[in-house]
């Protein structure tokens, strides 16, 4: 079933002014409960504020969102509750940080829900741990976080309003390698066991190359491609055209293959591309 | 939301009214403000209006605008102008209980109008056309005679050049969090002034602390470029009065002239 249907959306910023700009240009696709889509894009594409457009946060210009098959704005004095349905982690969002103490700030969310203290304790607690944030740091001021706990505690502040539908604006952008690492096998943890829909928005092909079913390549607020990332890496030449690139790995193993080399198409991860190499290794009898 | 404010915004142009100085801009401001508060019958007041839509269509920023930046002040043009029509002294019109209209409170609501609209039209003009950076410098040229009473002149200018950089950075840093706090199901919409002011804590927290953060950083790199206060410091960009600038004064002065005449030739209508 798919959970959310985008239909015909488009968004213009600042009309009827000098700096009026299309950021997206007439976006349709369905998504699927479960799916991870990873959206990839050119700065300025219009990522940004597409998936501001799924919970509410901006009303389309034009075109609809349906969440479970209801147009989100049929009511649009509960818009606010549909923040609780897909939870949107935006750039940076260490810089939303503002309580007391981790463990209050992560619980803003859950409150504003409306949970009792029970509900928000065990929420909390559970968000804290999917992102590996220990019970000792939860008593801390946010402030006095590394700049990686405190995204990570951001991140946390919007799982533990435990949405259906999970929207990450460029979640590991500005982290150290170990960082971006751990981060994102946090987030697979969790997807693993809350099963729940995401949307990650990424620069980075290696990242979304690992984590998403499908890939939306945006580009001049246009939906240009959309497609498992197999296919859409495979496409070297229409992705290099709008300033985007594959991911290292498959461009090496793409130039194995053309140079004649027995290898299968479409190698997206390192660990695919090292089995890749022992199997034709070994078929040569090297090793 | 705070983007849609139209006071106060650079719109890059290359108008008449854009090359022209930066202090010959302030200064013939001034002039028209003066002339706006001091034309006391129609003639007069149609001279200085005309002048001010002739100044705005030659500024080649479009009129929607400047309807914008008086729609943030149509409340107070509202309000002065009805309180006027009540206020005026001679023969009633028309009379309800205490209150009465005349000839003259019609006239007073007129002139009102007409002059709080010019004043905003025209000072918009200036805030469109003109660089902070290049307003900031006339303003630092302009009071430096200043200087002679002790007041650091260098500084106040600095100051204002950082704060109205900062405006646009701030309010798109405002938005950023606010759209962040929503996206946790923050309501700031219900409630009471109380309420209302309460639900501001979870945004106005961070704004303080990446305000305070914005400025360490820009100390260091100001100090980093051996930054010193504006003793021995030198321009890149020299203002220079040019033919046009010249032309302009003369054009104003003119005005000038037409107002004053005006005054003294025809009745005073308040
Ligand atoms: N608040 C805003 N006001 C006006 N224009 C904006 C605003 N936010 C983004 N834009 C413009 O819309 C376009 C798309 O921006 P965005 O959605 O942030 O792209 P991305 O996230 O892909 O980098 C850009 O050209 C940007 O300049
Ligand atoms: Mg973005």
């Amino acid at each position: 079933m798919s959970i959310i249907e985008v239909k015909n959306l488009s968004f213009t910023y600042g009309i009827g002014t000098p700096f009026e700009k299309k950021a997206v240009d007439d976006v349709s696709l369905c998504v699927n409960e479960g799916e991870v889509i990873g959206l990839i894009g050119h700065t300025g594409s219009g990522k940004s504020t597409f998936v501001q457009m799924l919970n509410g946060l901006i009303k389309p210009t034009s075109g609809q969102v349906l969440l479970e098959g209801k147009d989100i704005w049929e009511k649009s004095k509960e818009i606010r509750k549909i923040c609780f349905k897909v939870g949107m982690v935006f750039q940076y969002p260490e810089y939303q940080l503002f309580d007391e103490t981790v463990y209050k700030d992560i619980s803003f969310g859950p409150r504003n829900k409306g949970l009792s203290e029970e509900e928000i304790d065990l929420t909390v607690r559970k968000a804290a741990k999917f992102v590996g944030l220990s019970d000792r740091l939860l008593n801390k001021s946010p402030f006095d976080l590394s700049g990686g706990e405190k995204r990570r505690a951001a991140i946390a502040g919007v799982i533990a309003m435990d949405p259906d539908v999970l929207v990450l604006d460029e979640p590991t952008a500005g982290l150290d390698p170990k960082g971006r690492e751990v981060l994102l096998a946090q987030i697979m943890g969790y997807h693993k066991e809350r099963k729940n829909t995401i949307f990650f928005v990424s620069h980075s092909m290696e990242d979304i190359s690992r984590i998403a079913d499908r890939v939306m390549v945006m580009n001049k607020g246009r939906l240009e491609m959309l497609d498992t990332p197999k296919n859409i890496f495979a496409q070297v030449e229409k992705i290099e055209s709008m300033g985007l690139r594959v991911p290292q790995i498959t461009k090496i193993m793409m130039t194995l293959r053309e140079r004649g080399y027995d290898i299968t198409d479409g190698v997206l991860t390192v660990e695919q591309a090292f089995s890749e190499i022992i199997n034709l290794l070994e078929k040569e009898g090297k090793i | 939301m705070t983007r849609d404010i139209a006071l106060g915004q650079f719109i890059p142009g290359q108008s008449v009214i854009h090359r022209m100085d930066a202090r010959v801009k302030n200064l013939l401001l001034i002039a028209f403000i003066v002339l706006i508060f001091c034309s006391f019958n129609f003639v007069s007041l149609g001279i200085i209006t005309g002048a001010v839509i002739a100044v705005i269509l030659l500024s080649d920023i479009s009129v929607k605008m400047y309807l914008k930046s008086l729609k943030v002040i149509i409340v107070i043009i509202l309000i002065t102008s009805i309180l006027n029509i009540f206020y005026g002294s001679g023969d009633p019109i028309v009379q309800f209980g205490i209150f009465k209209i005349t000839l003259s409170g019609i006239y007073r609501a007129i002139f009102v109008t007409v002059r709080i609209i010019c004043l905003i039209l025209i000072s918009s003009c200036l805030t469109f056309t003109t660089s902070p950076t290049d307003l900031t410098d006339a303003i630092e040229r302009l009071m430096k005679p200043l200087k002679i009473l002790h007041i650091k002149v260098h500084e106040i200018a600095m100051m204002m050049t950082i704060a109205l950089r900062f405006v646009p950075t701030l309010l798109e840093e405002t938005d950023k969090i606010m759209a962040a706090q929503k996206a946790r199901g923050a309501d700031m919409e219900s409630g009471g002034m109380i309420k209302k002011i309460k639900a501001m804590t979870p945004v106005l927290i961070p704004l303080f602390v990446s305000a305070f953060r914005r400025a360490y950083e820009l100390a260091v790199a100001m100090e980093c470029r051996c930054y010193q206060g504006g003793d021995g410091r030198t321009r890149m960009k020299v203002l220079k009065i040019k033919k046009l600038d010249v032309a302009c004064i003369l054009v104003t002065v003119l005005v000038l002239a037409g107002v004053i005449l005006c005054n003294i030739f025809f009745a005073a209508k308040i």
